[in-house]
Protein backbone atom coordinates (compact mmCIF):
# COMPACT_ATOMS: atom_id res chain seq x y z
CA UNK A 1 0.00 0.00 0.00
CA UNK A 2 1.47 3.57 -0.92
CA UNK A 3 2.22 5.57 1.73
CA UNK A 4 -0.37 8.25 1.30
CA UNK A 5 -3.28 5.36 1.46
CA UNK A 6 -1.61 4.60 4.93
CA UNK A 7 -1.83 7.66 5.64
CA UNK A 8 -5.28 8.11 4.97
CA UNK A 9 -6.44 4.95 6.81
CA UNK A 10 -4.94 6.45 9.73
CA UNK A 11 -6.60 9.73 9.53
CA UNK A 12 -9.72 8.12 8.98
CA UNK A 13 -9.33 5.97 12.41
CA UNK A 14 -8.12 8.72 14.37
CA UNK A 15 -11.45 10.51 13.44
CA UNK A 16 -13.24 7.57 13.65
CA UNK A 17 -12.15 6.67 17.56
CA UNK A 18 -12.73 10.64 18.71
CA UNK A 19 -15.98 11.06 16.35
CA UNK A 20 -17.18 7.83 18.23
CA UNK A 21 -16.51 9.12 21.73
CA UNK A 22 -17.40 12.51 20.79
CA UNK A 23 -14.16 14.26 21.67
CA UNK A 24 -10.77 14.20 21.80
CA UNK A 25 -7.24 15.73 21.32
CA UNK A 26 -7.59 15.63 17.41
CA UNK A 27 -5.36 18.30 16.17
CA UNK A 28 -2.15 16.85 17.61
CA UNK A 29 -3.33 13.67 16.09
CA UNK A 30 -3.52 13.99 12.94
CA UNK A 31 -0.53 16.43 12.86
CA UNK A 32 2.28 13.64 13.09
CA UNK A 33 0.52 11.12 10.87
CA UNK A 34 2.91 11.35 8.11
CA UNK A 35 5.56 10.72 10.89
CA UNK A 36 4.14 7.70 12.40
CA UNK A 37 3.08 6.11 8.73
CA UNK A 38 6.65 6.60 7.40
CA UNK A 39 8.39 5.03 11.38
CA UNK A 40 6.23 2.24 11.09
CA UNK A 41 6.19 1.63 7.10
CA UNK A 42 9.97 1.59 6.18
CA UNK A 43 12.28 1.95 9.82
CA UNK A 44 10.98 0.28 12.84
CA UNK A 45 11.69 -3.29 13.66
CA UNK A 46 8.76 -4.84 15.27
CA UNK A 47 6.38 -7.65 14.94
CA UNK A 48 2.86 -7.24 16.10
CA UNK A 49 2.43 -10.79 17.31
CA UNK A 50 4.68 -10.46 19.69
CA UNK A 51 4.39 -6.72 20.67
CA UNK A 52 6.81 -7.32 23.85
CA UNK A 53 9.78 -8.85 21.76
CA UNK A 54 12.91 -8.15 23.06
CA UNK A 55 15.33 -6.29 20.86
CA UNK A 56 12.69 -4.72 19.02
CA UNK A 57 12.68 -0.66 17.92
CA UNK A 58 10.76 1.17 19.90
CA UNK A 59 8.80 4.70 20.26
CA UNK A 60 7.93 6.60 23.15
CA UNK A 61 4.95 9.18 22.18
CA UNK A 62 5.89 11.90 25.04
CA UNK A 63 2.92 14.21 23.56
CA UNK A 64 0.84 11.19 24.81
CA UNK A 65 -2.20 13.23 24.46
CA UNK A 66 -1.98 11.47 20.30
CA UNK A 67 -2.73 8.55 21.74
CA UNK A 68 -5.46 8.18 18.87
CA UNK A 69 -2.92 8.60 16.38
CA UNK A 70 -0.57 6.18 17.56
CA UNK A 71 -3.42 3.25 18.09
CA UNK A 72 -4.55 4.38 14.62
CA UNK A 73 -1.27 3.13 13.49
CA UNK A 74 -0.59 0.34 15.60
CA UNK A 75 -4.39 -0.83 14.61
CA UNK A 76 -3.30 -0.90 10.93
CA UNK A 77 0.05 -2.70 11.46
CA UNK A 78 -2.20 -5.70 13.28
CA UNK A 79 -0.97 -4.78 16.51
CA UNK A 80 -4.65 -5.43 17.82
CA UNK A 81 -8.30 -5.98 16.06
CA UNK A 82 -10.22 -3.00 14.60
CA UNK A 83 -13.19 -3.40 17.33
CA UNK A 84 -10.77 -1.75 19.92
CA UNK A 85 -11.46 1.70 17.71
CA UNK A 86 -14.65 2.21 19.06
CA UNK A 87 -13.74 1.85 22.39
CA UNK A 88 -11.66 5.27 23.04
CA UNK A 89 -12.15 6.49 26.33
CA UNK A 90 -15.12 4.05 27.07
CA UNK A 91 -14.99 2.64 30.60
CA UNK A 92 -12.28 -0.13 30.78
CA UNK A 93 -10.93 0.28 27.08
CA UNK A 94 -7.68 -0.03 26.31
CA UNK A 95 -7.27 2.95 24.07
CA UNK A 96 -7.15 5.72 26.97
CA UNK A 97 -6.66 8.82 25.99
CA UNK A 98 -2.89 9.13 27.08
CA UNK A 99 -0.91 6.12 26.45
CA UNK A 100 -0.31 3.26 28.69
CA UNK A 101 2.25 0.79 28.35
CA UNK A 102 0.13 -1.70 30.30
CA UNK A 103 -3.27 -1.26 28.28
CA UNK A 104 -2.47 -1.10 24.81
CA UNK A 105 -0.23 -3.51 22.53
CA UNK A 106 2.32 -2.48 20.80
CA UNK A 107 2.58 0.91 23.51
CA UNK A 108 6.02 1.05 24.25
CA UNK A 109 5.94 3.63 26.87
CA UNK A 110 3.27 5.08 29.12
CA UNK A 111 3.04 9.16 28.36
CA UNK A 112 0.87 11.79 28.94
CA UNK A 113 2.71 14.05 31.73
CA UNK A 114 4.90 16.31 29.65
CA UNK A 115 7.97 16.13 29.05
CA UNK A 116 8.42 12.75 31.07
CA UNK A 117 8.76 10.73 27.71
CA UNK A 118 11.65 11.84 26.43
CA UNK A 119 13.68 10.94 29.42
CA UNK A 120 12.26 7.73 29.12
CA UNK A 121 12.99 7.31 25.75
CA UNK A 122 16.44 8.24 26.52
CA UNK A 123 16.92 5.68 29.52
CA UNK A 124 15.97 2.81 26.67
CA UNK A 125 18.48 3.93 24.48
CA UNK A 126 20.96 3.25 27.42
CA UNK A 127 19.36 0.16 28.07
CA UNK A 128 19.69 -0.31 23.96
CA UNK A 129 23.51 -0.04 24.23
CA UNK A 130 24.18 -1.42 27.26
CA UNK A 131 22.48 -4.69 25.98
CA UNK A 132 24.06 -4.22 22.58
CA UNK A 133 20.84 -5.13 20.64
CA UNK A 134 21.41 -2.75 18.20
CA UNK A 135 17.66 -1.12 18.18
CA UNK A 136 16.67 1.98 17.28
CA UNK A 137 14.70 4.43 20.09
CA UNK A 138 11.97 6.77 18.31
CA UNK A 139 10.13 9.14 20.41
CA UNK A 140 8.23 12.44 19.26
CA UNK A 141 7.57 15.50 21.17
CA UNK A 142 5.16 18.30 21.16
CA UNK A 143 6.22 21.91 20.66
CA UNK A 144 4.30 22.90 23.86
CA UNK A 145 5.63 20.08 26.02
CA UNK A 146 8.87 21.56 24.35
CA UNK A 147 8.21 24.26 27.22
CA UNK A 148 8.90 21.39 30.06
CA UNK A 149 12.24 21.57 31.52
CA UNK A 150 12.60 17.98 31.91
CA UNK A 151 12.57 18.13 27.90
CA UNK A 152 16.02 19.72 28.17
CA UNK A 153 17.36 17.94 30.82
CA UNK A 154 17.26 14.97 28.54
CA UNK A 155 18.12 16.67 26.03
CA UNK A 156 21.75 17.27 28.12
CA UNK A 157 22.34 14.36 28.81
CA UNK A 158 21.52 12.42 25.73
CA UNK A 159 23.69 14.71 23.88
CA UNK A 160 26.67 13.79 26.82
CA UNK A 161 26.06 10.24 26.17
CA UNK A 162 26.36 10.57 22.51
CA UNK A 163 22.72 8.52 22.04
CA UNK A 164 23.20 7.62 18.19
CA UNK A 165 20.18 5.23 18.68
CA UNK A 166 17.93 7.89 19.57
CA UNK A 167 16.00 9.53 16.98
CA UNK A 168 13.05 12.09 18.60
CA UNK A 169 10.70 14.01 15.83
CA UNK A 170 9.45 17.74 17.32
CA UNK A 171 6.05 17.86 16.10
CA UNK A 172 6.66 21.64 15.63
CA UNK A 173 2.75 22.48 14.92
CA UNK A 174 3.06 26.24 16.27
CA UNK A 175 0.03 25.84 18.79
CA UNK A 176 -0.98 24.29 22.21
CA UNK A 177 -4.08 24.40 24.42
CA UNK A 178 -4.37 27.97 24.94
CA UNK A 179 -3.45 29.23 21.26
CA UNK A 180 -0.38 29.44 19.24
CA UNK A 181 2.89 28.80 20.82
CA UNK A 182 4.50 32.07 19.93
CA UNK A 183 1.61 34.01 21.45
CA UNK A 184 1.99 31.74 25.05
CA UNK A 185 5.46 31.18 25.13
CA UNK A 186 7.47 31.08 22.29
CA UNK A 187 10.00 28.11 22.12
CA UNK A 188 12.20 29.30 19.01
CA UNK A 189 14.61 29.47 17.69
CA UNK A 190 14.20 25.50 18.01
CA UNK A 191 16.25 24.13 16.19
CA UNK A 192 19.08 26.96 17.33
CA UNK A 193 18.42 25.39 20.49
CA UNK A 194 18.77 21.67 19.87
CA UNK A 195 21.70 22.28 18.05
CA UNK A 196 23.25 24.26 20.77
CA UNK A 197 22.61 21.50 22.89
CA UNK A 198 24.63 18.88 21.15
CA UNK A 199 22.13 16.94 18.63
CA UNK A 200 22.11 16.56 15.17
CA UNK A 201 19.32 18.81 14.19
CA UNK A 202 17.28 18.78 11.11
CA UNK A 203 14.42 20.72 9.64
CA UNK A 204 11.82 19.50 7.92
CA UNK A 205 10.05 21.94 6.07
CA UNK A 206 6.73 19.79 5.66
CA UNK A 207 5.84 17.42 8.12
CA UNK A 208 3.68 16.13 6.70
CA UNK A 209 4.92 14.96 3.36
CA UNK A 210 5.86 11.24 3.95
CA UNK A 211 8.44 12.06 1.42
CA UNK A 212 10.15 14.71 3.54
CA UNK A 213 10.27 12.62 7.03
CA UNK A 214 11.45 9.66 4.90
CA UNK A 215 14.57 11.81 3.80
CA UNK A 216 15.51 13.11 7.08
CA UNK A 217 15.08 10.06 8.85
CA UNK A 218 17.23 8.04 6.14
CA UNK A 219 19.97 11.55 6.34
CA UNK A 220 19.59 10.91 10.11
CA UNK A 221 20.97 7.20 10.17
CA UNK A 222 23.56 8.12 8.25
CA UNK A 223 25.29 10.62 11.10
CA UNK A 224 26.68 8.88 14.15
CA UNK A 225 27.36 9.53 17.52
CA UNK A 226 24.88 12.17 18.36
CA UNK A 227 21.27 11.83 19.28
CA UNK A 228 18.96 12.90 16.01
CA UNK A 229 16.22 15.63 16.31
CA UNK A 230 14.08 15.82 13.34
CA UNK A 231 12.03 19.19 13.79
CA UNK A 232 8.94 18.84 11.60
CA UNK A 233 7.27 21.89 10.52
CA UNK A 234 3.77 20.63 10.85
CA UNK A 235 -0.16 21.76 10.61
CA UNK A 236 -2.30 20.99 13.57
CA UNK A 237 -5.53 19.08 12.24
CA UNK A 238 -3.78 18.54 9.20
CA UNK A 239 -5.83 16.47 6.13
CA UNK A 240 -9.32 17.91 7.27
CA UNK A 241 -10.15 21.62 6.30
CA UNK A 242 -12.37 22.38 9.13
CA UNK A 243 -10.22 21.18 11.66
CA UNK A 244 -7.16 22.75 10.36
CA UNK A 245 -8.52 25.68 9.95
CA UNK A 246 -9.73 25.91 14.05
CA UNK A 247 -5.88 26.16 15.00
CA UNK A 248 -6.27 27.70 17.57
CA UNK A 249 -8.97 25.12 19.25
CA UNK A 250 -8.00 21.84 17.85
CA UNK A 251 -5.79 20.53 20.75
CA UNK A 252 -9.28 18.87 21.68
CA UNK A 253 -12.52 19.51 20.30
CA UNK A 254 -15.97 17.79 19.82
CA UNK A 255 -16.32 15.77 16.25
CA UNK A 256 -19.90 15.28 15.97
CA UNK A 257 -21.31 12.58 13.58
CA UNK A 258 -22.16 14.85 10.86
CA UNK A 259 -18.22 16.20 11.42
CA UNK A 260 -17.39 12.91 11.30
CA UNK A 261 -19.02 12.08 8.08
CA UNK A 262 -17.65 15.09 6.81
CA UNK A 263 -14.33 14.43 7.49
CA UNK A 264 -14.31 10.85 5.72
CA UNK A 265 -15.71 12.31 2.62
CA UNK A 266 -12.79 14.88 2.44
CA UNK A 267 -10.62 11.84 3.19
CA UNK A 268 -12.07 9.54 0.68
CA UNK A 269 -12.14 5.80 0.80
CA UNK A 270 -9.06 3.49 0.93
CA UNK B 1 30.45 0.94 59.21
CA UNK B 2 28.85 4.01 57.78
CA UNK B 3 25.28 2.89 56.14
CA UNK B 4 26.98 4.48 52.79
CA UNK B 5 29.83 2.30 52.90
CA UNK B 6 27.50 -1.15 53.18
CA UNK B 7 25.56 -0.17 50.24
CA UNK B 8 28.68 0.55 48.25
CA UNK B 9 29.98 -3.18 49.56
CA UNK B 10 26.57 -4.56 48.72
CA UNK B 11 26.02 -2.99 44.95
CA UNK B 12 29.54 -4.10 44.45
CA UNK B 13 28.63 -7.56 44.95
CA UNK B 14 25.82 -8.10 43.03
CA UNK B 15 26.76 -5.71 39.99
CA UNK B 16 29.81 -7.68 39.04
CA UNK B 17 27.34 -10.79 38.48
CA UNK B 18 24.08 -9.24 37.88
CA UNK B 19 24.27 -6.83 34.92
CA UNK B 20 21.04 -5.82 34.65
CA UNK B 21 21.76 -3.43 38.14
CA UNK B 22 22.23 0.13 36.35
CA UNK B 23 23.20 2.95 38.95
CA UNK B 24 22.17 6.61 38.65
CA UNK B 25 22.70 9.39 40.60
CA UNK B 26 21.61 13.73 40.06
CA UNK B 27 25.37 14.68 41.20
CA UNK B 28 25.26 13.18 44.78
CA UNK B 29 27.78 9.97 43.90
CA UNK B 30 30.40 11.28 46.43
CA UNK B 31 27.97 11.95 49.03
CA UNK B 32 26.42 8.37 48.64
CA UNK B 33 29.36 6.47 48.51
CA UNK B 34 29.44 5.53 45.34
CA UNK B 35 32.35 6.82 44.11
CA UNK B 36 34.32 4.12 43.81
CA UNK B 37 31.39 2.02 42.29
CA UNK B 38 31.42 4.22 39.29
CA UNK B 39 34.76 3.68 38.31
CA UNK B 40 34.55 -0.04 39.16
CA UNK B 41 31.39 -0.11 36.81
CA UNK B 42 31.51 3.28 34.60
CA UNK B 43 29.39 1.48 32.24
CA UNK B 44 26.22 0.84 34.15
CA UNK B 45 27.21 3.70 36.50
CA UNK B 46 25.52 7.18 35.06
CA UNK B 47 25.54 10.73 36.87
CA UNK B 48 22.88 12.61 35.11
CA UNK B 49 23.32 15.76 36.80
CA UNK B 50 21.53 18.28 38.84
CA UNK B 51 18.59 16.70 37.25
CA UNK B 52 16.23 14.65 38.90
CA UNK B 53 13.57 14.36 37.00
CA UNK B 54 15.36 13.27 34.49
CA UNK B 55 16.93 10.60 36.12
CA UNK B 56 13.30 9.56 37.98
CA UNK B 57 11.96 8.75 33.85
CA UNK B 58 15.30 7.70 32.49
CA UNK B 59 15.35 4.99 34.84
CA UNK B 60 11.58 4.03 34.40
CA UNK B 61 12.81 3.91 30.73
CA UNK B 62 15.74 1.19 31.78
CA UNK B 63 13.67 -0.76 33.84
CA UNK B 64 10.79 -1.03 30.48
CA UNK B 65 13.71 -2.53 28.72
CA UNK B 66 14.35 -5.37 31.33
CA UNK B 67 17.15 -3.27 33.74
CA UNK B 68 17.36 -3.08 37.17
CA UNK B 69 17.49 0.84 37.54
CA UNK B 70 18.55 2.16 41.18
CA UNK B 71 18.63 5.98 41.50
CA UNK B 72 20.15 8.19 44.44
CA UNK B 73 19.49 11.47 45.51
CA UNK B 74 18.88 13.40 48.73
CA UNK B 75 15.23 12.41 50.20
CA UNK B 76 13.54 15.74 49.17
CA UNK B 77 14.44 15.54 45.98
CA UNK B 78 13.92 11.89 45.57
CA UNK B 79 10.19 12.67 46.61
CA UNK B 80 8.39 15.94 46.93
CA UNK B 81 11.00 17.48 43.58
CA UNK B 82 9.88 14.09 41.72
CA UNK B 83 6.58 13.77 42.46
CA UNK B 84 4.98 13.36 39.37
CA UNK B 85 7.47 11.51 37.69
CA UNK B 86 7.41 8.78 40.55
CA UNK B 87 3.91 8.81 40.24
CA UNK B 88 3.32 8.77 36.19
CA UNK B 89 6.79 7.38 34.55
CA UNK B 90 7.27 4.78 37.41
CA UNK B 91 4.18 3.43 39.44
CA UNK B 92 1.63 4.14 37.13
CA UNK B 93 3.63 2.59 34.08
CA UNK B 94 4.39 -0.47 36.66
CA UNK B 95 8.07 -0.04 36.51
CA UNK B 96 10.43 -1.52 38.57
CA UNK B 97 12.58 1.31 40.17
CA UNK B 98 14.67 1.42 44.04
CA UNK B 99 14.51 5.18 44.54
CA UNK B 100 17.30 6.14 47.49
CA UNK B 101 16.69 8.92 49.14
CA UNK B 102 19.78 10.08 51.55
CA UNK B 103 19.81 11.71 54.84
CA UNK B 104 15.66 11.48 55.43
CA UNK B 105 14.62 14.36 57.77
CA UNK B 106 16.89 15.47 61.12
CA UNK B 107 20.10 13.72 59.19
CA UNK B 108 20.23 16.54 56.34
CA UNK B 109 21.25 18.44 59.49
CA UNK B 110 23.45 21.77 58.47
CA UNK B 111 21.61 21.60 54.85
CA UNK B 112 19.23 22.68 56.78
CA UNK B 113 15.50 23.29 56.00
CA UNK B 114 15.48 22.64 52.47
CA UNK B 115 16.59 19.59 52.43
CA UNK B 116 15.30 18.28 55.50
CA UNK B 117 12.76 15.81 54.44
CA UNK B 118 9.63 15.34 56.79
CA UNK B 119 7.06 15.02 54.33
CA UNK B 120 8.58 12.13 51.98
CA UNK B 121 7.05 9.15 53.37
CA UNK B 122 3.43 10.76 53.08
CA UNK B 123 4.30 11.58 49.42
CA UNK B 124 5.53 8.03 49.00
CA UNK B 125 2.94 6.61 50.81
CA UNK B 126 0.34 8.01 48.83
CA UNK B 127 1.25 6.65 45.79
CA UNK B 128 -0.04 3.38 44.16
CA UNK B 129 2.07 0.36 43.91
CA UNK B 130 4.85 2.27 46.49
CA UNK B 131 6.69 0.28 48.59
CA UNK B 132 9.13 2.03 51.43
CA UNK B 133 11.70 0.87 53.70
CA UNK B 134 13.72 2.66 56.36
CA UNK B 135 16.42 0.52 57.32
CA UNK B 136 17.72 1.71 60.82
CA UNK B 137 21.58 0.76 60.96
CA UNK B 138 24.41 -1.01 58.96
CA UNK B 139 23.44 -4.60 59.83
CA UNK B 140 20.11 -4.45 58.35
CA UNK B 141 20.55 -2.71 55.65
CA UNK B 142 23.23 -5.15 54.78
CA UNK B 143 21.45 -7.77 54.84
CA UNK B 144 17.88 -6.45 53.54
CA UNK B 145 20.14 -5.77 50.21
CA UNK B 146 19.48 -9.15 48.54
CA UNK B 147 15.16 -8.77 48.85
CA UNK B 148 15.41 -5.05 48.13
CA UNK B 149 17.19 -5.75 44.51
CA UNK B 150 15.01 -8.76 44.01
CA UNK B 151 12.05 -6.83 44.73
CA UNK B 152 10.16 -6.04 41.90
CA UNK B 153 8.58 -2.42 41.92
CA UNK B 154 8.81 0.64 42.57
CA UNK B 155 10.44 0.46 45.94
CA UNK B 156 11.11 3.92 48.00
CA UNK B 157 14.62 3.16 49.92
CA UNK B 158 14.72 5.84 53.22
CA UNK B 159 18.87 5.84 54.08
CA UNK B 160 20.62 7.19 56.66
CA UNK B 161 24.04 7.84 55.19
CA UNK B 162 26.15 7.67 57.97
CA UNK B 163 27.09 5.35 60.97
CA UNK B 164 24.29 4.84 63.28
CA UNK B 165 24.22 3.10 66.80
CA UNK B 166 23.84 -0.81 65.98
CA UNK B 167 20.70 -2.37 67.03
CA UNK B 168 20.88 -5.84 65.05
CA UNK B 169 23.82 -8.29 64.87
CA UNK B 170 25.29 -10.83 62.56
CA UNK B 171 22.35 -13.44 63.27
CA UNK B 172 19.24 -11.07 62.48
CA UNK B 173 17.48 -12.39 59.92
CA UNK B 174 15.40 -9.80 57.83
CA UNK B 175 12.17 -9.98 56.13
CA UNK B 176 11.63 -6.95 53.94
CA UNK B 177 7.79 -7.64 55.22
CA UNK B 178 7.81 -7.98 58.40
CA UNK B 179 8.33 -6.16 61.61
CA UNK B 180 10.73 -7.08 63.56
CA UNK B 181 10.65 -7.65 67.54
CA UNK B 182 13.29 -5.51 68.81
CA UNK B 183 12.01 -6.13 72.41
CA UNK B 184 9.04 -7.97 73.81
CA UNK B 185 6.43 -6.22 76.63
CA UNK B 186 3.12 -6.08 77.63
CA UNK B 187 2.21 -2.47 78.96
CA UNK B 188 2.60 -0.21 75.91
CA UNK B 189 3.68 -1.19 72.00
CA UNK B 190 6.14 0.97 70.78
CA UNK B 191 6.91 1.51 67.07
CA UNK B 192 10.18 2.89 65.35
CA UNK B 193 11.33 3.01 62.18
CA UNK B 194 14.80 4.69 61.10
CA UNK B 195 17.39 6.28 63.98
CA UNK B 196 14.79 6.35 66.15
CA UNK B 197 14.68 2.83 66.54
CA UNK B 198 17.63 3.02 69.19
CA UNK B 199 15.98 5.79 70.63
CA UNK B 200 13.37 3.51 71.71
CA UNK B 201 15.71 0.75 72.66
CA UNK B 202 16.96 3.77 75.08
CA UNK B 203 13.58 4.33 76.28
CA UNK B 204 12.88 0.93 77.09
CA UNK B 205 15.51 0.68 79.62
CA UNK B 206 14.26 3.64 81.32
CA UNK B 207 10.96 2.69 81.26
CA UNK B 208 11.99 -1.05 82.58
CA UNK B 209 13.50 1.20 85.96
CA UNK B 210 9.89 2.65 86.17
CA UNK B 211 7.85 -0.57 86.42
CA UNK B 212 6.52 -0.01 82.69
CA UNK B 213 7.20 -3.09 80.22
CA UNK B 214 6.98 -1.44 76.74
CA UNK B 215 7.24 -3.80 73.74
CA UNK B 216 9.32 -2.01 71.07
CA UNK B 217 9.07 -2.99 67.14
CA UNK B 218 10.96 -1.40 64.28
CA UNK B 219 8.96 -1.11 61.28
CA UNK B 220 11.21 -0.69 58.68
CA UNK B 221 8.90 -0.98 56.13
CA UNK B 222 6.66 1.30 56.15
CA UNK B 223 4.89 0.20 53.18
CA UNK B 224 2.97 -2.28 52.77
CA UNK B 225 2.86 -2.22 56.87
CA UNK B 226 2.91 -5.45 58.45
CA UNK B 227 -0.17 -5.17 60.23
CA UNK B 228 -0.73 -8.38 61.57
CA UNK B 229 2.40 -7.52 63.87
CA UNK B 230 1.10 -3.99 64.36
CA UNK B 231 -2.38 -5.41 65.32
CA UNK B 232 -1.15 -8.25 67.15
CA UNK B 233 1.04 -6.27 69.63
CA UNK B 234 -1.99 -3.78 69.95
CA UNK B 235 -4.28 -6.06 70.74
CA UNK B 236 -1.63 -7.12 73.61
CA UNK B 237 -0.98 -3.49 74.88
CA UNK B 238 -4.25 -1.91 74.26
CA UNK B 239 -1.88 1.57 73.63
CA UNK B 240 0.98 2.41 71.40
CA UNK B 241 3.22 5.29 70.48
CA UNK B 242 4.99 6.07 67.25
CA UNK B 243 8.44 7.21 67.14
CA UNK B 244 9.53 8.32 63.58
CA UNK B 245 11.88 11.23 61.53
CA UNK B 246 8.62 12.60 60.38
CA UNK B 247 6.02 15.20 60.36
CA UNK B 248 3.38 13.50 62.62
CA UNK B 249 0.82 13.50 59.30
CA UNK B 250 1.70 10.68 56.75
CA UNK B 251 4.31 8.71 58.01
CA UNK B 252 4.71 5.76 60.34
CA UNK B 253 2.10 6.96 63.16
CA UNK B 254 -0.80 7.48 60.22
CA UNK B 255 0.46 4.39 58.67
CA UNK B 256 -0.70 3.15 62.18
CA UNK B 257 -3.58 5.03 63.18
CA UNK B 258 -5.33 3.66 60.37
CA UNK B 259 -5.00 0.19 60.49
CA UNK B 260 -5.70 0.64 64.29
CA UNK B 261 -9.13 2.74 63.13
CA UNK B 262 -9.86 -0.19 61.14
CA UNK B 263 -9.14 -3.36 63.45
CA UNK B 264 -8.49 -2.58 66.98
CA UNK B 265 -9.23 1.49 67.97
CA UNK B 266 -6.55 2.24 70.66
CA UNK B 267 -4.70 5.63 71.80
CA UNK B 268 -1.57 5.67 70.04
CA UNK B 269 0.78 8.73 70.79
CA UNK B 270 3.17 10.57 68.35
CA UNK B 271 6.68 10.94 68.71
CA UNK B 272 7.36 12.88 65.23
CA UNK B 273 8.34 16.48 64.15
CA UNK B 274 4.88 18.44 64.80
CA UNK B 275 4.21 19.87 61.45
CA UNK B 276 7.04 21.95 61.16
CA UNK B 277 9.87 22.49 58.55
CA UNK B 278 13.81 21.53 59.12
CA UNK B 279 16.80 23.85 60.06
CA UNK B 280 20.29 23.82 60.31
CA UNK B 281 21.99 22.01 63.34
CA UNK B 282 23.55 18.56 64.64
CA UNK B 283 21.85 15.62 64.82
CA UNK B 284 21.32 16.27 68.75
CA UNK B 285 20.43 19.44 68.70
CA UNK B 286 17.38 18.42 66.53
CA UNK B 287 16.40 15.79 67.63
CA UNK B 288 16.12 17.87 70.83
CA UNK B 289 14.43 20.55 69.00
CA UNK B 290 11.73 18.29 67.42
CA UNK B 291 11.18 16.20 70.11
CA UNK B 292 12.70 13.07 69.02
CA UNK B 293 14.84 11.63 71.74
CA UNK B 294 14.41 9.00 74.28
CA UNK B 295 12.79 10.86 76.91
CA UNK B 296 10.17 12.10 74.11
CA UNK B 297 9.52 8.25 73.76
CA UNK B 298 9.41 7.73 77.29
CA UNK B 299 7.14 10.53 77.98
CA UNK B 300 4.62 9.26 75.12
CA UNK B 301 4.45 6.19 76.59
CA UNK B 302 3.86 6.89 80.10
CA UNK B 303 0.56 9.33 79.15
CA UNK B 304 -0.60 7.18 76.35
CA UNK B 305 -0.78 4.13 79.06
CA UNK B 306 -2.86 6.62 81.37
CA UNK B 307 -5.36 6.92 78.34
CA UNK B 308 -4.99 3.19 77.80
CA UNK B 309 -9.36 1.95 78.10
Amino acid sequence: MELSDICRKIRRDIVFQIGTFGVGHIGGSLSIVEILAVLYSKYMRFDPKSCKKVGRDRLVLSKGHAGPALYATLCNFGFFDRSLLSTLNRPNTSLPSHCDMNKTPGVDMTAGSLGQGLSCAVGMSLASKLKGDGASIYSIIGDGESQEGQIWEAAMFAAHQKLGNLFVFLDYNGAQIDGLTSDVCSIDPICEKWNAFGWHTLFVEDGNSCKQIDEAISESKKFKGKPHMIIAKTIKGFGISFIEKDIANNHSMKISKEQMALAFKELGEV
Amino acid sequence: MEMRKVLYSKLCDFMSYDKSIVVINADLAKAAGLSDLVKKFPDRCFNVGVAEQNMASIAAGLSSYGMNPFIFTFTPFATRRICDQVAVSICYAKQNVKIFGLDPGIAAENNGGTHMSFEDVGIMRSMPSMSIFEPCDDIQLEKSMRQVIDFRGPLYVRMFRKETPRVFDDEYEFNLFSADLIRSGEDVSIFCTGILVYECIKAYEILKEKGISAEIINVHTLKPLDENSVISSMRKTRCAVCAENHNRYGGLFSAVSEVASGSFPVPIKSVSVNDEFGQVGNLDFLKNYYGLTCDHVVNSAMEVIKKRV
